[in-house]
């Protein structure tokens, strides 16, 4: 934890630019560049094209495409990695990927077994093929279904 | 506990030259803290629009609105603002003032070229009949886009502001770091936008 | 809304003359009263010509203990307002039986129970914990400051403001009819038409802000701007449970925010995400709303942890027992309080797997809560005690938290949840470790520090009578809600059918009587005290403490330490002790210090004008002080020039004074 404790007496009174040093190159923005282009262009192409064929696969293949996307825009773009900050930054991340983890899961699995216990007939709404108009009453959560729309 | 070998010794309790911490020691690790938070307000729109995203309540779904090459067009956008901005940064690094000047120039037309292509992706989907009032799904659509946009739009106004700022002050070292604030942030929004064309658009279309 | 706007409509959107409440004769008396104290404050100050001093010395200071003081003050006043809201409800249940429909209508009724929870929470414990943290933190780590000082205080404002927004609704409009957190449909525009929730929302959002921001302040403080030699396993306990917390601030805040920006958009603009119709799920409200909600428990809770490690480890004058797993207690809390928010609604019907898992968590979470609790017990164990007020205020913290967790574990039992909840049984148990918990810490912490901020001891005798005042009616007024409570009697009552309660009702209310003697006692020591500051000076170090806050003198100089100190040990004031340290009495140098500055006052000004103004759909002032809240923004950063050094003669000569006094004294 020196660097914690000092930290700045190893930078001195030198520095005008930041004590991290965390700056990319025209290299490495390049190639951060190159590798999102791809990793961008190949999911639309799966998702227009089809050619997967199978809508689950290709989104999971797709979610595993942003995931990495994601991964370098941290590295090339955010310059993240695990000494920045003394670690701290790299924690707060991990923290916050944690949190978003949980936060998305959690609700999702929450509100999945309460749709699918207190709402028998949820499923006539999650296909999207109603045709009712405007008006009609039919959602989903209509436990206490007197309210007008304003 | 472990420490404690010569309990008496007097121990020196002051440094004989003040440690010196320089302007905007924290600047960085606050601001990365700010965006963390900011994640989670983005992780909350996320989360609702999982919940919320099949409840078309009999309206439009994704398949019948979302037009993919036009967000092809809008992601084209935001990657190449942020290819400029890292230009204007290696720039910024070389003290070059109008250089950093003109990235962050081109850095701004291409953020407004995609807040363009949003608005009018917006007002074509109202104009369908498609707002926001319409179903859960498409508030929660447009919350989590929208919020998206609305950032950039700040970070238009930042980018704006710090332009002039370097105009009248130069690349001093306060400039500097707020350039380089700035240069999270609009990575950062660059990040949440993978999210966003991957999970609302493209998964919205495989639905 | 729709159909022709009339002139005054689009000027003073629904702000009408009808908006005070006329016809509440306790409402029109509390705003003579306001209004007449008011005016007198308002020309004592003028008369003392102490406007200035206020707007230069404090208002626009960016001194972290200054800040501190102010949220502490907050804090005091909305406790006032809170308590007065408590107070009202004890009477009206106590007395509304048999066909007697006491004395609020259910108008007013639903808004005091509201009013109560939001500024309890929000308006009392919030402001109360900041303030504790902004004073102590920087002192406890030998920093002259926060990170970053002008951002504090916007911070405090933007609490203030959404405390005016709260106080304001007292007297235009009214406040929210919902609950403490507002769910809807209830919430929603198509029951909740007019400003209630509005109000509710915008000083949630504007006191939001602030308290996020505060959050990362002090988290970059704690980290970044720590005495050479305090590495994370030497930051002072206290130092540890604020880290901690403003983790759980700054990772939870922003999903308060989001939810409420969703909830406001269905009733600002139409969108369907917690109505009945067209898709829309009001439980995902109830979802979003505790994945904050629990976290922010633990928010209130920890620092008074942190607190009564402090006081403890004093008054026992033994170091803390289990550092370390103190430490770890903390930390593990912090992560667990994510992982158990649907105990908040196992009634909703998620089912057994997922109700399961979240009572399995939260039991686990009353492990390391335990851990810490027999910390402090060994701490204790086979030390010299003196019970002085703080040690008085964490013995009873002790045994009124550890009922309160007991009751806590009971809930987190699903089978038992669903025949306690919406109980007063709940009730009892959340204000037992509230009140057992944080309001008994702050009273140990203010206590404890008051003569470190004001260079003087709080009397003895009416932090006496207050201690016992709040012991009995404490249990008085909450041990009649767990009877209640067992016996299905359920929370937000006005009027009750069966008189067989009364009694238990009439209890409640005399405890609640004897703790507003408490309070009035609490108020009466600090008014002794400061009248007798003289009689009860301390220097530095007035109760043999441990932590570095107690190293420099009482009340700091406004740049805390002369030198800059150098740590050995997380105990670092009892080690310098130890170690005959001798206080430098030459060589000063000027210190670097940042300015004060308006602009924080501004631009909360502007964020209450703009809240309030959407409030009462005043839409141009809206637009107008959102645009002049972005403009001084950016005014603000093309100023350069925002710190300035106390020049080496003034440090000399703050200290030679104290090299006087302590010889004086000594």
């Amino acid at each position: 934890m020196s660097d914690a404790v000092h930290p700045h007496d190893a930078h001195g009174h030198h520095d005008d630019h930041h004590e991290e040093g965390a700056h990319g190159t025209m290299g490495s923005y390049m190639i951060g560049f190159g590798l999102s282009v791809i990793l961008t262009a190949i999911p639309f192409w799966l998702v227009m094209s089809g050619v997967l064929g199978d809508p689950k696969l290709t989104g999971f293949v797709i979610l595993a495409f942003a995931a990495v996307q994601v991964v370098v825009h941290m590295i090339y773009f955010l310059h993240m990695n695990t000494r920045v900050e003394g670690g701290w930054s790299f924690m707060a991340m991990a923290l916050t990927i944690v949190l978003i983890v949980i936060t998305l899961s959690g609700s999702t699995w929450v509100m999945y077994h309460l749709n699918t216990n207190m709402m028998p007939h949820a499923d006539m709404d999650m296909s999207g093929e109603m045709t009712h108009d405007m008006g009609a009453m039919h959602d989903m959560n209509a436990m206490a279904n007197m309210s007008e729309m304003p | 506990m472990s420490s404690a070998t010569a309990p008496t010794e007097p121990r020196v309790y002051h440094l004989p030259e003040e440690p010196h911490l320089h302007e905007g020691h924290s600047t960085s690790l606050g601001f990365w803290m700010y965006l963390m938070s900011d994640c989670l307000i983005f992780a909350i729109l996320f989360a609702t629009y999982a919940v919320l995203g099949g409840s078309f309540a009999g309206g439009p779904g994704p398949k019948d609105l979302f037009d993919l090459p036009l967000i092809a067009l809008n992601t084209a956008m935001l990657l190449f603002s942020s290819i400029t901005y890292g230009f204007a940064m290696l720039a910024m690094e070389k003290n070059k003032v109008s250089a950093t000047q003109g990235w962050l120039f081109v850095t701004l037309l291409f953020g407004g070229a995609f807040l363009f292509i949003e608005l009018y992706e917006f007002s074509h989907l109202i104009h369908e009949g498609a707002g926001p009032w319409r179903s859960a799904f498409l508030s929660s659509f447009f919350t989590l886009v929208g919020t998206h946009g609305l950032h950039v739009t700040f970070g238009s106004i930042w980018l704006i502001t710090l332009m002039v700022q370097v105009a009248k002050k130069g690349l001093i070292p306060a400039n500097k770091r707020r350039l380089m604030c700035l240069s999270m942030f609009w990575h950062f929004l660059d990040v949440i936008w993978i999210g966003v064309f991957t999970f609302v658009y493209l998964m919205g279309v495989l639905r | 809304m729709t159909g022709t706007l009339t002139t005054t409509q689009m000027i003073f959107g629904r702000l009408t003359w009808d908006a005070f409440p006329w016809h509440e004769p306790i409402v029109v008396a509390t705003f003579v009263g306001v209004v007449l104290g008011g005016a007198a404050v308002v020309a004592a100050l003028t008369y003392f010509k102490l406007w200035g001093y206020l707007w230069k010395e404090w208002f626009t200071s960016v001194d972290h203990k200054k800040i501190g003081i102010m949220y502490m003050v907050l804090g005091l006043i909305m406790f006032l307002r809170g308590f007065a809201d408590a107070i009202m409800m004890r009477g009206q249940q106590a007395m509304a039986f048999n066909g007697n429909e006491g004395y609020l209508n259910a108008h007013h009724y639903d808004q005091v129970f509201t009013a109560h929870g939001v500024i309890m929470i929000f308006f009392v414990a919030m402001p109360f914990v900041t303030g504790l943290m902004n004073y102590i933190v920087p002192l406890q780590i030998g920093a002259r400051d926060v990170s970053f000082p002008f951002l504090n205080n916007f911070s405090f404002w933007m609490t203030a403001g959404g405390a005016v927004l709260v106080m304001a609704s007292l007297f235009l409009g009214e406040f929210a009819q919902t609950g403490w957190l507002a769910y809807p449909p209830l919430s929603g525009l198509a029951y909740s038409p007019a400003t209630g929730v509005d109000y509710y929302i915008w000083s949630l959002q504007v006191a939001g802000v602030g308290t996020t921001l505060s959050g990362i302040n002090l988290l970059a403080t704690i980290i970044k701007m720590r005495a050479p030699g305090m590495s994370l396993m030497k930051m002072p306990v206290f130092t540890w449970t604020s880290l901690c917390t403003n983790v759980l601030i700054v990772a939870s805040f922003p999903i308060l925010t989001a939810t409420l920006v969703l909830l406001s958009l269905d009733r600002y603009a139409g969108t369907n995400f917690f109505t009945n119709d067209f898709g829309g799920n009001p439980m995902m409200y109830v979802n979003l709303i505790w994945i904050w909600g629990h976290p922010e428990v633990y928010i209130l809770i920890l620092p008074l942890f942190g607190v009564f490690s402090e006081v403890v480890s004093t008054f026992s004058g033994k170091r803390l027992f289990g550092y370390t797993s103190m430490v770890y207690a903390t930390c593990t809390i912090m992560v667990l309080s994510y992982l158990v928010w649907l105990h908040h609604f196992f009634t909703m019907g998620s089912g057994a797997s997922v109700n399961s898992f979240f009572g399995i968590t939260t039991m686990i979470i009353s492990i390391p809560t335990g851990a810490k609790l027999f910390n402090w017990l060994f701490t204790m164990y086979r030390g010299k005690i003196r019970y002085e007020l703080p040690m008085m205020w964490a013995v009873a913290f002790m045994l009124t938290f550890t009922v309160g967790g007991m009751t806590g574990v009971m809930l987190a039992v699903p089978p038992a949840d669903f025949v306690l909840h919406n109980s007063l049984f709940l009730i009892a148990h959340f204000h037992n470790v509230i009140i057992g918990g944080v309001l008994f810490g702050l009273f140990a912490a203010i206590n404890y520090w008051w003569p470190k901020a004001f260079g003087y001891k709080l009397n003895q005798f009416w932090g006496h009578v207050s201690f016992w005042c709040w012991q009995v009616g404490f249990w008085l007024a909450f041990t009649p809600l767990y009877v209640m409570g067992l016996m299905g009697v359920t929370r937000r009552m006005r009027v009750f059918d069966d008189p067989s309660l009364q009694k238990w009702f009439i209890i409640a209310a005399i405890g609640a009587v004897i703790i507003a003697a408490g309070i009035g006692a609490m108020l009466v020591q600090f008014a002794v005290s400061i009248w007798k500051r003289d009689e009860y000076k301390v220097e530095g170090d007035p109760w043999d403490a441990r932590t570095l806050e107690w190293a420099t003198s009482s009340p700091p100089p406004e740049y805390n330490f002369a030198f800059t100190p150098v740590i050995y040990d997380a105990d670092s004031w009892a080690d310098m002790k130890k170690h005959g340290y001798q206080r430098p009495l030459s060589g000063y140098q000027a210190i670097h210090m940042p300015s004060s500055t308006g602009t924080g006052v501004i631009l909360a000004g502007l964020a209450t004008l703009c809240g309030f103004a959407l409030i009462w759909y005043i839409w141009w002032l809206a637009g107008l002080s959102f645009l002049g809240l972005v403009g001084v923004a950016i005014f603000h950063t093309f100023n350069y020039k925002r710190d300035y050094y106390i020049p080496a003669d003034v440090v000399t000569r703050t200290e030679e004074e104290r090299t006087r006094i302590l010889a004086a004294g000594v």
